[in-house]
């Protein structure tokens, strides 16, 4: 290692390494202190986190991480750079404002450098639950047992599945009186089951802040079921076919437009939500008029961060309501030059959903195709917001209101702007434990016409 | 380690562009031609430090005393460094750095892992008895005990990768200056209205010591020159990208003065320019032309992925998903992937590819082996764990029972496991370069560098994009084509293949984003590839009206 000393200082955090919301406070004055800069901004994280891994209907690879970050930035004026560390020695967090401010001084100016944030006022968000904070290895270990017996037991099932839980913080803070601090906790399981064949998958999933709402017996059975059903697919044409996505596959796909849902792009030329010959599309109607799109720390379903990683306060924001396009999102910087309000960038998502169950869904579909969840979506094309991916684990025919079989994975090609216009229902939204992005999301199963199925797949 | 950082919002829209990005990869003109690259000499890598040693022998120490059948401790350091611009101004400077202790043991054949970042003696210990406590935890769930393969011991080594000029050597504003420099040239073209350009570096210090006596200590380099341009209609009807404009490399600054960023920029922006005027594909069944800087990605996602052993035995079924290419007993030796002159190496070795490393993660010194012979399935991406899965083929092949080398952990925060070593197409014997293979192809579509990219879990049925797209007629490049995309279900794909460049066409392309595992870890590999051509693929228009 190149720097021996480092290994000989011992610093004061916490054993533990959860930082508290002093600890936090007392580390950001620190770097304060030793500032010589205009500003000075911390950023500064911490976690425990504990994973049970199985794999083929055993354990695999498990373990436990303690881990902090702590991540200074220095400005002069229009220039700026960013130091991070996961050393809170005093000697560390010294070295750390000094190489920003040596950085700092060394770089181009920033013509859109902010000058920082003073204090703030947020709601505060209990998403930190001990049950989940107080969990040990043999707690995930028994949990895991829920799915590795049954298909143990079955003799012709395969488990594969991931226990996580964590317990998080995150501090904000500067020179000039801003102070921000959240925790959180977080478990989240989720399971594959494939039948010994090889011809059938099916998977399930759950995730929540406290350990104590993950019913992972209801998890382990769903999975299981799915795969048995899924054994066997057959093949029907691919084409444009009304479809039934359960809640996983629509937070995939709907998580998306929150990707391209910045003011500037729009305003700049190079983002879905512009019109052709200049200004954007906000107060036109987008999609259908029963969506209904937002953000908001304090829904009971997504209990996420009040801030966002300027330290902007964060409350309800609706993005979509009714169908018409109410905002995009201003930066700091961008709301300045453009004479708007800076909205601060959403940290979770949320589409609005009724009481209809994924059953009621089914029971009023003629004929369509259920789709448990989707896989490997990449961007085709950033006008449209077109995306490209395949379905998995539990792909099934409905015919007359009923599941008549398991059929081939399909390869679609379509856009969630698209898909949202061609609404038919839409079912009950739950929290989602692991769309490709992650994050906080809660999404209701949708069923839609037209959706644009481009290939089969073998894969199973 | 590169996620999650809000703070740091400008970087953190540069990770989603990576993310969004995968990788970028290498164009013709670029000095990136391996076969014409020689190998610079690196300085000798420090030994261990006596600090060091003290702490992995204290992480082995309390591992055994818990009852621990095998540990390996790993003390790692990893730095980044960023410089992130647009236009003609600078959006940020980053400098990270992480250390740590990460312990692995084997109690009763159940894995444990615990890593902290606090490096004294004591808190070592209490790492080694959490991964201790972890496997105990897990032993009710264990099936079949874990056992490793022999594996000679190695003693002391040192190992640095091919890099003249370390990064942190130079300035911030050498750096800032070379991509203002290169986006003034980008800006030049008709309609380019923007650009982000970034530095991207990584310095890694990775000490190992395992209870069988192995220790060594290595450092490596890498580093990625990134640009994305974009061209504006005038009247806002459409915009354009060209990016992934060179790939990254296991090498220092030398290889971004090499890609010369600023003589090449004008080109680049001239393409996303032309882009605007390009005339949509028509959807049909073409003869492909794919140039290394795209054909790296196909190779990776379509021969790289299904060849991980842990992946085709369903130990990444929950997440990355399992493989076409098993159960292994029924295609060793027997499926056919591609033509006879098709040959794909599994290695660690070749200089400056991203997966380099003198050794793995627990210990081995990896060899180069053939996944695919003679178009042949031979053989599969291993770790110790994995190879004994494969003893009867390779008693069978009269070959040693070893471990590729193949285990690697994205940091020390991280527990190794399988990660994809570099994975390439080697040269046919002709020695023919993409010009000449066009100057063959009678009508079909030539593709330049890599776009989107989807892939089902058992990695059969695939979707491409690239980033230049141009029509072949008689032999010669026509005008340039947009919106195409090609579907392909992997065994037809590579058995279609009938032409392959040769040695001098050979390039290097890669991805700092290779990801797998849960929780998920990052891997950086390289693929090298010769460009090849394609018989009757069937190609899609991906453009639409919103």
């Amino acid at each position: 290692m190149s720097s021996p000393k480092r290994l000989l200082v011992r610093d004061d955090a916490p054993e533990s390494g959860l930082l508290s919301r002093d600890d936090s406070m007392q580390l950001i004055e620190k770097a304060n202190k030793f500032s010589k800069a205009d500003t000075v901004e911390t950023q500064l994280t911490s976690s425990h986190t504990g994973n049970t891994r199985f794999a083929a209907n055993q354990a695999s690879t498990s373990g436990s991480v303690t881990n902090v970050q702590f991540a200074v930035q220095s400005s002069y004026g229009p220039k700026h750079a960013v130091v991070v560390t996961n050393d809170l020695s005093d000697e560390s967090i010294q070295r750390a404002v000094a190489q920003s401010e040596l950085l700092a001084k060394l770089a181009p100016d920033d013509p859109e450098a902010m000058p920082p944030l003073g204090p703030q006022t947020y709601v505060p968000v209990s998403a930190y639950f001990e049950s989940t904070a107080k969990l040990t290895p043999a707690d995930r270990a028994k949990a895991a047992a829920t799915a590795l017996n049954p298909a143990r037991a079955a003799g012709d099932l395969q488990a594969a599945g991931f226990i996580v839980t964590s317990e998080n913080t995150t501090a904000l803070g500067n020179n000039k009186g801003l102070f921000a601090y959240h925790r959180n906790t977080s478990a989240n399981y989720q399971l594959t089951v494939r039948t010994g064949d090889g011809t059938g998958s099916g998977w399930a999933a759950a995730d929540h802040p406290d350990w104590n709402q993950l019913d992972f017996k209801a998890v382990s059975e769903r999975a299981i079921e799915k795969a048995k059903l899924s054994r066997t697919p057959v093949a029907i044409e691919p084409g444009r076919y009304t479809v039934i996505l359960e809640p996983q596959a629509v937070g995939d796909l709907v998580q998306l437009v929150g990707n391209y849902s910045d003011a500037r792009s729009a305003d700049e030329g190079r983002s879905p939500f512009m019109k052709t010959g200049g200004g954007t599309k906000v107060g036109d109607k987008i999609v259908d008029e029963r969506v209904t799109l937002l953000a908001d720390p304090q829904d009971t379903q997504l209990l996420s961060q009040p801030f966002d990683g300027d330290g902007l306060p964060l409350t309800r924001q609706v993005m979509i309501e009714n169908g018409v396009l109410k905002q995009l999102f201003y930066s700091r910087f961008w709301a300045k030059k453009q004479g708007k309000t800076a909205t601060g960038q959403p940290q979770s998502i949320k589409l609005v959903g009724t009481e209809s169950s994924v059953d009621d869904l089914i029971k009023s579909t003629p004929r369509g195709v259920l789709v448990t969840r989707l896989w490997y979506l990449r961007e085709v094309d950033p006008r449209t917001i077109l995306y490209t991916g395949l379905t998995r684990d539990g792909t099934f025919l409905v015919e007359d209101g009923k599941v008549t079989k398991a059929i081939r994975n399909f390869r679609f090609n379509d856009s969630p702007l698209f898909m949202l216009n061609n609404l038919d229902m839409i079912g009950r939204a739950v929290r989602l434990a692991g769309t490709e992005q992650g994050g906080d999301i809660v999404m209701p199963a949708i069923k839609v016409h037209d959706f644009n199925f481009t290939s089969l797949s073998e894969a199973v | 380690m590169t996620d999650r950082r809000d703070f740091l919002k400008k970087s953190a829209q540069m990770a989603a562009a990576l993310a969004a990005a995968n990788a970028l990869t290498a164009t013709e003109g670029t000095a990136t031609a391996f076969a014409s690259y020689a190998p610079p000499k690196s300085p000798p890598a420090a030994g261990m430090d006596p600090v060091t040693k003290d702490l992995l022998m204290e992480g082995l120490n309390a591992a055994k005393s818990g009852g621990a059948t095998y540990a390996d401790v790993r003390v790692g350091r990893q730095r980044q460094n960023f410089v992130f611009t647009r236009e003609h101004q600078i959006q940020n400077v980053v400098d990270t750095d992480s250390i740590g202790c990460g312990v692995r043991v084997l109690v009763d054949g159940t894995w444990g892992f615990a890593a902290t970042r606090i490096m004294t003696k004591p808190a070592v210990a209490a790492a080694a008895k959490e991964a201790v406590a972890v496997a105990k935890a897990n032993r009710m769930t264990r099936g079949n005990p874990i056992e490793l393969v022999p594996t000679p011991v190695i003693h002391d080594a040192t190992w640095q990768s091919a890099f003249t000029t370390d990064p942190w050597s130079v300035s911030v504003e050498d750096k800032a200056d070379l991509l203002l420099k290169a986006n003034a040239e980008a800006m030049k073209a008709a309609n380019v209205k923007y650009i982000f350009s970034g530095l991207f570096f990584v310095k890694e210090e990775r000490a190992f010591a395992s209870s069988e006596g192995s220790m060594t200590n290595q450092v490596l380099v890498r580093s990625w020159p990134l640009m994305q341009i974009t061209a504006v209609a005038p009247d806002f009807s459409d915009f354009q990208n060209r990016g992934n404009v060179v790939p990254p490399m296991g090498r220092g600054w030398e290889y971004v003065q090499e890609c010369d960023l600023v003589g090449n920029a004008g080109k680049w922006g001239e393409e996303a320019s032309q882009k605007l005027k390009a005339k949509p594909v028509e959807v049909g069944r073409y003869d492909l032309v794919l140039h290394p800087s795209h054909l790296w990605l196909t190779i990776h996602e379509s021969i790289g992925h299904p060849t991980e052993l842990d992946r085709a035995l369903g130990y990444e079924a929950n997440y990355a998903g399992t493989s076409f290419v098993a159960p292994p007993e029924k295609m060793l030796g027997k499926l056919k992937y591609g033509p006879e002159f098709m040959n794909i190496q599994g290695d660690r070795s070749q200089v400056g590819a991203l997966s380099t490393m003198g050794y793995d993660d627990e210990g081995v010194k990896p060899d180069d082996f053939l996944i695919i012979k003679d178009g042949i399935l031979n053989d599969y991406q291993t770790t110790r764990e994995q190879a004994a899965w494969l003893s009867w083929w390779y008693k069978q092949e009269k070959r040693e029972t070893r471990s590729h080398g193949c285990s690697y952990a994205q940091g020390w925060d991280n527990v190794q496991f399988q990660r994809m070593p570099n994975v390439s197409l080697l040269p046919g014997e002709k020695e023919q370069s993409f010009e000449d293979i066009v100057a063959a192809t009678d009508k079909g579509i030539a593709i330049i560098g890599d776009g989107s990219f989807s892939i089902d879990q058992q990695r059969y049925n695939a979707q491409f994009g690239g980033q230049t797209f141009w029509e072949i007629k008689g032999g010669k490049l026509g005008g340039m084509l947009k919106d195409v995309a090609y579907q392909m279900r992997t065994p037809d794909f590579w058995n279609s293949m009938d032409m392959i460049g040769g040695k001098k066409s050979y390039q290097l392309g890669g991805s700092f984003f290779d990801g797998k595992g849960q929780p998920g870890q990052i891997n950086a590999v390289s693929h090298g590839a010769v460009p090849a051509r394609f018989r009757q693929i069937n190609v899609i228009n991906t453009g639409r009206k919103a």
